[in-house]
């Protein structure tokens, strides 16, 4: 235990457990380099979703205003699970694919770096 | 004539002798009851003192002359404020976007001075050192009159403009304002030694400068005689903070060498935890005084980098170094403030006051004073936004955040070495993942998981379905959770937040002033 705390042995329950968003679980979203976008997402999505419907329906909505989206080459598109280099199966679901609930999911386009090419 | 010998009074007591006997001289140490079981708390955090009345106290303050000075104060600042309401002095300030400023001072700050009053309380109560306790209880008196003399005086600007109208709920409620609410809940939850730390030294004698400078000398500038008011009539008491501040490390650091190391470590967490909160204040300085007084980087360069270097060489001699991560602070100076005011572009139609794209003069000074970073990153995203305005399309997301989990800001800092790539931390807990938007608040929660894993976080909030009106159903159709969650933040759709050139305060300030604001050139869009 790290907390220094009046009480031994004190513990904690996290606030955001998996099973306090009625089915859904959190995944956040980034497009490096593309900082138009202040912040990476949080969207909560079913675990059963297939990954191709997240690129297809989901990251319209959430990225779709940024005049470089409709550019992007999905083929080409380099993904990132918690930094680490992900090679996703479009036809498998979230959770089938290694995603939990919390994964931080980026992905990056080569060639098209932002409003002006100002990594915007 | 026989001489007497009883007639003669006593001689007057010196300052020195009235203060030990109205401070030290009315404590006691208890007998019925052990002193442990009394003071609880004064000893759990691994704090050693050896002697309390070592404790000195800067300023030698009783409660007869506190009532005397402070009632004096009080007195003209109520009677500046009289004349300045019947004056309508609300129309001098130079601009109406300034009031923005005041907005985010009266929900972000003001509730800050109240939990302050609470805090010192708490922690006064559980210090058994006499000297101490009274120090904290007069801390606890000026932050609550801090707080009294800013709602009475920003009141008035309540009749006038938007967003001013439920300081205190919404301080408990808003994304962005748990920012500082929760900053501020993390130092009461932490035992008194902790707290004082952290909020006396880390906050009052390290960082404060950098918050009641620009909102004292921006409203000076920007014609806000309101908040200059207020200002000065906190000022001797801000004062007497920052000396209390030092003091209470110095003490501690003398009382035992087993004290130094903890208090690195609060000093490493509460300059970062700090740091993070005063992002909202380099925004406000770099984009929101229409008359600015300094930049950020300026500020920073100036009050931490060569004020605060300077305090830790002197603490170097306790065996205190500088904060961790300060450095991290130092490469930012260049991009904080062009950030920050990017998330609230992003998602000013979720706040409770106005946002704007930078005017072409105003353009050409961040050019000025960031000439490495605003032409390159900034100025193409900005010009932009307002291509789009112009065009009638003002953008805004309309996607929840990712927060960070020690912070709560948005994840908008970028890596320290790279202006282009959002910094992503994380750690994990018991299997579940943490993330954190820099080595500093990743740091903090290493320390402390325990504490962390309880933050209540507004998106997530939002998303388990706690920040609607009660009896709202999700269920029915066309349910707006937007709406929906700016209802239960009490703010009045379309006039408390927003682009500000389509904006109630915009357009009631052209009709009472009669000044006709689209004749200031508006953003240049690319």
């Amino acid at each position: 235990m790290a907390v220094i705390a009046l009480k031994p042995g004190y513990t904690a329950t996290p606030k955001d457990a998996e099973d306090k968003f009625h089915g859904n679980r959190l995944l956040y979203l980034g497009w490096d380099q593309h900082l138009l976008f202040c912040a990476p997402f949080c969207v909560p999505v079913p675990a059963a979703m297939p990954f191709g419907a997240l690129v297809k329906e989901v990251l319209p909505g959430v990225f779709g205003s940024h005049p470089d989206f409709a550019q992007i080459d999905w083929s080409k598109v380099e993904w990132k699970d918690s930094g680490k280099p992900f090679k996703p199966d479009f036809d498998k679901s979230l959770a089938d694919n290694g995603l939990v609930h919390k994964s931080a999911l980026r992905f990056r386009t080569p060639g098209l770096n932002g409003i002006a090419g100002s990594c915007s | 004539m026989t001489a007497t010998t009883a007639a003669r009074p006593a001689k007057r007591l010196g300052i020195k002798e009235k203060y030990a006997l109205m401070t030290r001289g009315l404590g006691w140490d208890t007998t019925y009851q052990a002193m442990d079981d009394v003071f609880p708390y004064d000893k759990f955090e691994g704090i050693v003192i050896h002697d309390w009345d070592k404790w000195e106290d800067p300023f030698r303050l009783t409660m007869d002359s506190y009532w005397k000075y402070q009632g004096e104060k009080e007195k003209k600042l109520y009677a500046i404020i009289d004349a300045f309401q019947q004056n309508n002095a609300q129309f001098n300030i130079v601009d109406p976007r300034y009031i923005n400023t005041v907005k985010l001072f009266l929900t972000g700050v003001t509730p800050l001075e109240y939990a302050a009053h609470r805090g010192f309380a708490l922690a006064g109560r559980n210090f058994r050192g006499t000297g101490t306790r009274i120090a904290c209880q007069m801390q606890s008196i000026d932050e609550l009159r801090h707080a009294q003399t800013q709602f009475h005086t920003i009141s008035h600007y309540n009749k006038y403009f938007q967003g001013l109208h439920d300081a205190t709920y919404m301080h408990d409620r808003v994304w962005y304002l748990s920012v500082p609410k929760s900053y501020f809940e993390d130092a009461m939850t932490a035992g008194p030694f902790e707290f004082v730390t952290a909020i006396s030294f880390s906050f009052e004698y390290v960082l404060t400068n950098l918050l009641f400078m620009p909102f004292m000398s921006g409203a000076a500038y920007n014609g806000d005689m309101a908040t200059v008011t207020f200002g000065f009539s906190a000022q001797s008491d801000e004062s007497r903070h920052m000396t209390l501040g030092l003091e209470v490390v110095k003490f501690l650091l003398e009382q035992d060498p087993a004290n130094v190391p903890i208090v690195q470590k609060w000093v490493d967490k509460w300059f970062w935890r700090g740091y993070r909160l005063l992002a909202l204040v380099s925004m406000m300085m770099d984009y929101m005084l229409p008359k600015r007084v300094m930049s950020w980087a300026e500020a920073w360069e100036m009050y931490f980098e060569k004020n605060g270097g300077a305090l830790f060489e002197d603490l170097a001699r306790y065996g205190i170094r500088m904060p961790k991560h300060y450095e991290v602070s130092i490469k930012e100076k260049h991009r904080l403030s062009h950030e920050t005011w990017n998330v609230f572009n992003n998602y000013g139609h979720a706040a409770a006051f106005n946002v704007w794209m930078p005017r072409p003069e105003e353009m050409d000074w961040l050019s000025e004073k960031y000439p490495a970073t605003f032409d390159k990153y900034y100025r193409p995203r900005f010009e932009w936004y307002a291509e789009q305005e112009q065009a009638g399309k003002r953008w805004f997301n309309n996607t929840l955040p990712m927060l960070c989990q020690v912070c709560q800001i948005p994840m908008f800092f970028t890596e320290p070495d790279d202006p282009t790539q959002i910094c992503y931390r994380e750690s994990s807990y018991h299997g579940m993942k943490m993330h954190f938007c820099s080595d500093g608040c990743k740091n903090v929660f290493d320390n402390e998981p325990e504490k962390y894993i309880q933050a209540w976080l507004p998106v997530h909030q939002i998303y388990q379905g706690n920040c609607f009106p009660e009896g709202t159903d999700p269920t029915v159709p066309g349910f707006n959770p937007l709406v929906e969650v700016l209802k239960y933040y009490h703010f009045q759709l379309g006039a408390d937040g927003g682009e500000f050139n389509t904006s109630p305060d915009r357009a009631n300030w052209e009709k009472w002033t009669g000044q006709d604001l689209s004749a200031a050139p508006q953003a240049k869009a690319a």
